[in-house]
């Protein structure tokens, strides 16, 4: 939390309503969404009891387990919903048929590493599937539901069809992928909008998808804290899953599971089919709010407009697609248990440079964001009140362009003279501090001071220019800001490390257990029992 | 722990809190709820009395957001008999690996109820008895004992799962959770609960020896999480250190004001009662209630709504805070307790000496989301 945010906190909770926080919305948004909001049966690691599911608002497609706990009706439920969701994921591929399609011709590459392959990086596929869940638990349990799926076998004893480990290799891409900061391949959406909106609640309550939405967009009449306490009473907003309200178990879930098991045990046809009916239906009634929620979530974010890096980070996800997409045709082993050691830090190092990359390209594209670094001193916005674009530093043996620029801003500035800075409208440019003059706001007893602006002080902030513009002794028009430019510079700086070198899993050292052995599925991760 | 009980005053004016109900008492996941807000005085009182919060919060129009579903307390006794059955069995196989068990310790004994009398007291004396025998014949797995541990004065009974003794006279506390360990990992939340459970028998088991003359020593901090492994119903067990949990319990538990001290604060007109009918149904207006609830403070935070029956009443009473936007909002906006008072800052209302830094910081925070958003704030 920033000073910023908690300030919209308390602004939203006494104005009722909820405070934007961003300017952007931050996250892109797939063409086709599918959203999915899978139900546990209480008490059970992973035992899928429903999933609403589907890519069109009018068009929810539901899938009931009627007996959770059989290990049989599990592995049918997951068939199924292999059949739609990778149903939807094909959509996306390029047809088998078509080589050309195939940008990725070595299967050998590290899925995550593309850019890092040295040779002109091919293009991924045009466009990815995007799964949106309600909370994070959904997404944590799409994992498992992954995790319990992608090691089954397709022949010998506990036979699954074939969809099913594919489906589990999916489901675990996603989830894997859902950890890279940025990533929206797999979007919580209660995280989506708390990213954008600060309610008038602590963030715990905010994990309820209704209570949320409440505050940001409560219904007429209601202010945002009457809308969310109303949308935490399980009856009227039964919880978005993946646990049920204990209430429903109790009083009706239970009754009509045991009405399915007696019919079985009966043997009665038309009986069974009744029960059947009346459970999805019970079902039906649980996750439909959800779902109408989702889409209302979704539509409120699409009404944002798209922040400028988003797209980038996009195309990582779309890579991450395409990998995996070319691992599955290659045949690739679905993923183990546990990472090797050299894998698990080489995603470690990754995760960090990514989250250092967000907030980098979070900052330039939203002047809200950038208005927390320049709380806190970390950035300033002014004029450009002078502008030397010809200065020349003949110093060297050659004359280097080196421009200078002196801005006004009344920010609290607290770099130090001899600063890298950059701009995010230049971001190849760097800024370099020469020399910070002028009244501080917060040296108001200075008597002697004669600066210009007497109200709100202001600071003279000189700076010599470098890169991005050209290898001229002239900058070109453009290239740089001028005279009376309203600017922003910051010390965030999207200069990243390479990242560091990692031995091959041949070379672990024992400190980190030596070298793994290969990873090949056995019998014992087929057969695990699941009940 | 303190071993006082109540005075026959303390306890007289803890039964007129109560009123007419019957007492509600401690188990291991109240007082870790407890020791998790040791600043509650409203929960601390309660609970010494033994109200019931759940009934009182529904009486007072704030009926408790908690549940079990059928499903899980079904699963979680399934699981628990499971791992007991054939004198546990499965479970021994295991301990032999964590605890380097002997192969010859196998005995099991049962304390669920004592000749066919289940009261608490027979129990826990059985169990005290068994326990600080000079010699412990035969006796490896101990099933259900009852412990004892005074809370803010006041005994309540504990009832671990399982005790594993060894030879050696070495004690572990052994909870047996119905959640999964995947791939050897588990819900970190739902391990730390088991943990300061576990810690929470740990403390009454040391107290327990030490009361008989032993050294609590002998009662190991590394407590044994049994639960099932990955998506099966077989039992993975676990070693849990639980020694950082003892200390933040042993801190907490006597940071609980001694309830004679508390209740000296309190008009001796102050009830809980419910004013029940014949029938046992609470009559007492709610607004009356909730004005005798109100002169008990309480200490609010949003991490109660997963704790505390009354935490809806709690949260609605602690309106206006900027300590119900959560600690977190708390901290940033300088410790400020006050929305409103946040928000005059902001706008330019003169700050007290102590909050000029703070005050600065929002008045510029303000001035920023207006000149970004371009609307008045």
């Amino acid at each position: 939390m920033t000073l910023l945010t908690a300030f919209a906190r308390a602004e939203a909770a006494a104005s009722g309503r909820a405070q934007r926080i961003r300017t952007v919305r931050h996250v892109h948004l797939g063409r086709r969404p599918l959203v999915v909001i899978p139900l546990q049966l209480a008490g059970e690691a992973c035992a899928p009891l429903a999933v609403m599911l589907g890519d069109d608002p009018g068009k929810a497609r539901l899938l009931t387990v009627y007996e959770p706990r059989d290990r049989a009706r599990r592995f049918e439920f997951a068939a199924d919903l292999a059949e739609v969701i990778l149903g939807h994921l094909d959509g996306y591929l390029p047809a088998d048929d078509d080589p050309n399609d195939d940008p990725n011709e070595d299967p050998n590459q590290d899925p995550d590493n593309h850019r890092d392959q040295g040779a002109p990086a091919p293009e991924p596929l045009p466009d990815a599937p995007q799964l949106l869940v309600p909370n994070p638990n959904g997404a944590a349990f799409l994992r498992l539901l992954g995790r319990s799926t992608r090691l089954r076998r397709t022949d010998g004893e506990y036979a699954v069809r074939p969809t099913v480990p594919l489906l589990g290799r999916w489901l675990t891409h996603y989830a894997e992928r859902a950890e890279v900061p940025g990533s929206v391949l797999l979007l919580p959406m209660t995280t989506a909008l708390a990213d954008h909106w600060a309610t008038g609640q602590s963030d715990l309550e905010d994990a309820n998808l209704a209570a949320l939405l409440g505050w940001i967009d409560p219904a007429d009449g209601l202010t945002g804290q009457q809308a969310a306490r109303l949308a935490e009473d399980p009856v009227r907003c039964p919880p978005a899953g993946p646990v049920t309200d204990p209430t429903f178990d109790n009083e009706v879930l239970e009754g009509r599971m045991a009405a399915i098991r007696d019919a079985t045990e009966a043997g009665d046809g038309p009986a069974l089919a009744r029960a059947q009916a009346a459970m999805d239906a019970a079902l039906h009634s649980q996750l439909a709010p959800t779902w109408d929620l989702m889409w209302r979530a979704h539509a409120l974010l699409a009404e944002l407009p798209e922040a400028a890096h988003a797209q980038r980070r996009w195309k990582d996800d779309r890579w991450s697609f395409t990998a995996q997409a070319a691992w599955l045709r290659e045949g690739g082993a679905p993923q183990p248990r546990r990472d090797s050691a050299v894998a698990a830090a080489k995603r470690l190092a990754r995760l960090e440079r990514e989250q250092q990359r967000l907030a980098v390209e979070r900052a330039h594209d939203d002047p809200l964001v950038m208005a927390e670094y320049r709380l806190t001193g970390e950035a300033f916005a002014g004029t450009v009140v002078d502008a030397d674009l010809t200065r020349l530093d003949t110093g060297g043996r050659k004359p280097k362009l080196r421009p200078w620029l002196i801005v006004q801003t009344a920010d609290e500035v607290i770099v130090e003279p001899g600063a890298l800075l950059t701009c995010p409208d230049y971001p190849s440019q760097s800024a370099k501090v020469i020399q910070i003059a002028g009244k501080n706001k917060n040296n108001d007893d200075d008597d002697n001071d004669n600066d210009d602006n007497q109200t709100t002080g202001a600071t003279l902030v000189t700076l010599e220019l470098s890169g991005g513009m050209g290898r001229a002794l002239a900058a070109p028009p453009g290239s740089t800001p001028a005279e009376g430019d309203e600017v922003t510079y910051t010390t965030l700086r999207d200069d990243f490390q390479p990242a560091p070198q990692f031995p091959s899993r041949e070379d672990t050292p024992w400190t980190h257990g030596g070298p793994p052995p290969e990873y090949v599925p056995t019998d014992d991760d087929a057969q695990e029992p699941w009940s | 722990m303190t071993g006082r009980q109540p005075s026959a005053t303390a306890q007289a004016a803890l039964d007129r809190l109560r009123g007419r109900a019957l007492p509600k008492n401690h188990d291991a996941r109240t007082i870790s709820a407890l020791a998790a807000n040791p600043g509650c005085a409203r929960r601390a009182l309660m609970d010494a009395a033994g109200v019931d919060k759940q009934r009182v919060a529904a009486q007072a129009g704030f009926p408790a957001p908690f549940g079990q579903s059928r499903f899980a307390i079904v699963r979680g006794n399934a699981f628990e008999a499971q791992v007991k059955e054939n004198g546990a069995a499965q479970l021994l196989i295991l301990l032999r690996d964590l605890l380097k068990l002997d192969v010859s310790e196998v005995g099991y004994t049962d304390f669920n109820d004592v000749g066919g009398n289940s009261s608490a007291e027979v129990r826990h004396l059985h169990t005290r008895h068994v326990l600080t025998a000079p010699d412990q014949p035969g006796r490896t797995l101990l099933d259900h004992p009852l412990l004892r541990l005074k809370v803010g004065g006041r005994s309540a009974y504990l009832e671990p799962d399982l005790i594993a003794l060894r030879l050696d006279g070495t004690f572990h506390v052994i909870e047996i959770k119905s959640f999964a360990v995947i791939d050897g990992q588990a819900d970190p939340g739902k391990v730390a609960a088991a943990a300061i459970q576990s810690a929470v028998y740990v403390r009454a088991l040391r107290d327990l020896v030490a009361e008989a003359g032993g050294d609590p020593a002998a009662v190991s901090h590394a407590t044994i999480l049994v639960a099932p492994r990955d998506f099966s119903s077989q039992p993975t067990a676990a070693s849990l250190d639980v020694r950082r949990q003892l200390g933040v319990l042993d801190r907490q538990l006597s940071r609980i004001a001694s309830i004679e001290d508390l209740l000296a604060q309190y008009p001796g007109t102050l009830t809980f009662d419910l004013d029940p009918d014949a029938q046992g149904r609470p009559r007492r207006p709610a607004a009356e209630l909730t004005a005798a609830i109100g002169q008990v403070a309480a200490n609010y935070a949003p991490e109660c709504l997963a704790t505390c029956e009354l935490c809806f009443l709690c949260r609605d009473e602690a309106g206006g805070t900027t300590g119900a936007l959560g600690k977190p909002v708390r901290e940033d906006l300088g410790g400020i307790e006050y929305i409103a008072q946040a928000r005059s800052l902001a706008r330019g209302q003169v700050p007290a000496p102590e909050q000029a830094e703070i005050a600065a910081q929002l008045l510029r925070a303000a001035q920023l989301r207006e000149q970004v958003l371009g609307e008045a704030v």
